[in-house]
């Protein structure tokens, strides 16, 4: 690609497919917000990108499985030690730490810490809109309101070792007991919920997303 | 906190959104697609679609409906109706479905919950199933109630609460909840039924059948437990807005989702 078209085009965004369901919401959604979309099915394809998204829903042990059969474990791990941009969405988010109790798998390792069960939740699955809490201030959320809803579907969630207080923490979510809804450290960042499916505050968010990307 | 979720339900047959008062005389209520963007914009919480025609020839026009809605509507999307396997579930997800409602193929092979769920995890895994009040021997004897397939046309023997806690060991993340006794009649929602279920599972509970006005989708949640209320034909005809809805909750002290560019 040429430089000029760089600059008219916006940031190239690799969404890993590993055969985690519903691909079309955050592809759309990242193209609304300006991004060029494509899919990550190997390691030349993730070479192209200038960010990856890695989506999904489900279990650790399955989709760590097919990211190995990808050839795409040893690439991910080696972007995320480049600190280069990537955004992590619900599981995409669980498999940044060291391993998940859901079924004993062993993830990307690149927070410290493992994916655990809500604790104390009053309804599990924890499904639907609930706030977001912040932290501390990050780009990520320019121009949404603190507390404003977000879509969530899942009974785990990543437990970073120094739980809340943790350097990595960036946001709050509470369902019975409160638990890490957003980690954000250097380029690498993370959320439980779908911002595809939140409505414009989660538009908002995917478009600092790609501000971010494009500065970066 | 966890927010109480208004879901619009679209019943669609052969690509069109249609309503009829007990699963038959269906009323043509508009384009899918178009009626998803407006509700997402008046504020539903998400979006539910029932494929009622379901014969595996329209499957191509279910998932293209299933596309164009999630291209347009960002917000979460559960699909029901046909679906039998899990290579179908898979299908539908991939057409941009969040989650699978599996009804009559469940009821017939229970352990597609227990595949579906291991395959793409519990909280994509529906199971909506169709009640129907038991006539009790005398008014002293608690109410029981049999799941019904088939829109109510055909029975199964198996009792609503045996059902549903099996479906929820099997791997049900959510259960949807439809009165066939209340369906169409605006007579409000079951929620003694409701109530058998939510005391029960700790699964979130959707409630279906009977909506006719803001107070009966208070009542679910309050008397019901529900954690999900769905509505059609009382949005589809604008007799009540969503925002109304919400407001009732709200101002029952129940935790709702307020969107700012909902239009009343």
């Amino acid at each position: 690609m040429s430089p000029g078209s760089r600059l008219s085009a916006g940031p190239r965004i690799g969404v890993v497919d590993y055969g985690a369901g519903n691909l079309v919401s955050i592809q759309q959604a990242l193209t609304s917000v300006g991004a060029q979309v494509s899919f990550v099915r190997d390691v030349e394809a993730l070479a192209g990108s200038d960010a990856v998204v890695v989506p999904g829903v489900g279990a650790a042990s399955p989709a760590m499985e097919r990211l190995r059969r990808q050839g795409l474990v040893d690439p991910l791990r080696a972007w995320l030690v480049a600190d280069r941009p990537f955004l992590g969405i619900c599981l995409g988010l669980q498999l940044l730490f060291e391993s998940s109790d859901e079924d004993g798998a062993t993830t990307l390792g690149a927070l410290s810490g493992t994916t655990t069960l809500l604790i104390d939740a009053p309804t599990l699955p924890h499904i639907g809109w609930n706030q977001v809490v912040r932290r501390r201030r990050h780009a990520l959320f320019d121009g949404i309101e603190d507390g404003a809803d977000f879509y969530f579907v899942h009974s785990y969630a990543g437990a970073p070792r120094g739980g809340l207080d943790d350097e990595t923490v960036l946001a709050e979510t509470t369902h019975g007991g409160t638990f890490v809804s957003v980690v954000a450290r250097g380029s690498l960042l993370g959320v439980q919920f779908h911002p595809e499916r939140s409505g414009s505050d989660g538009l908002r968010l995917l478009g600092n997303f790609v501000d971010l990307v494009r500065a970066a | 906190m966890l927010r109480r979720r208004v879901i619009p339900c679209l019943d669609v047959a052969d690509g069109r959104v249609v309503k009829g008062t007990r699963f038959v005389d269906l009323v043509d209520e508009g384009d899918p697609p178009e009626l998803a963007e407006r509700y997402a914009a008046e504020g539903a919480d998400e979006l539910v679609f029932l494929d009622i025609t379901a014969a595996p020839e329209r499957r191509g026009t279910l998932l293209d409906i299933v596309e164009r809605t999630a291209r347009r509507a960002f917000i979460p999307l559960t699909v029901g109706g046909g679906v039998r396997s899990v290579a179908d579930m898979r299908d539908v997800l991939r057409a941009g479905a969040d989650k699978v409602a599996l009804n009559t193929a469940a009821v017939a092979d229970p352990t597609l919950i227990r595949r579906c769920a291991a395959r793409f995890g519990r909280q994509a895994v529906v199971v909506a199933l169709d009640a129907r009040r038991r006539r009790s021997r005398d008014a002293t004897e608690p109410p029981t109630w049999e799941v019904v397939i088939k829109g109510g046309r055909q029975a199964t023997g198996l009792d609503v609460i045996a059902w549903t806690d099996r479906a929820v060991d099997l791997g049900a993340g959510e259960l949807l909840v439809t009165s066939i006794d209340r369906d169409g009649t605006g007579e409000g929602f079951d929620t003694e039924l409701l109530l058998a279920i939510t005391s029960r599972v700790r699964v979130p509970v959707i409630a279906s059948g009977g909506a006719a006005g803001p107070a009966d989708f208070v009542s679910a949640i309050v008397d019901g437990g529900a954690d999900a209320v769905l509505a059609a034909s009382i949005f589809h005809r604008r007799i009540h807005a969503i925002a109304d809805v919400k407001a009732a909750m709200a101002a029952a002290g129940l935790p709702v989702r307020l969107v700012s560019e909902a239009v009343a």
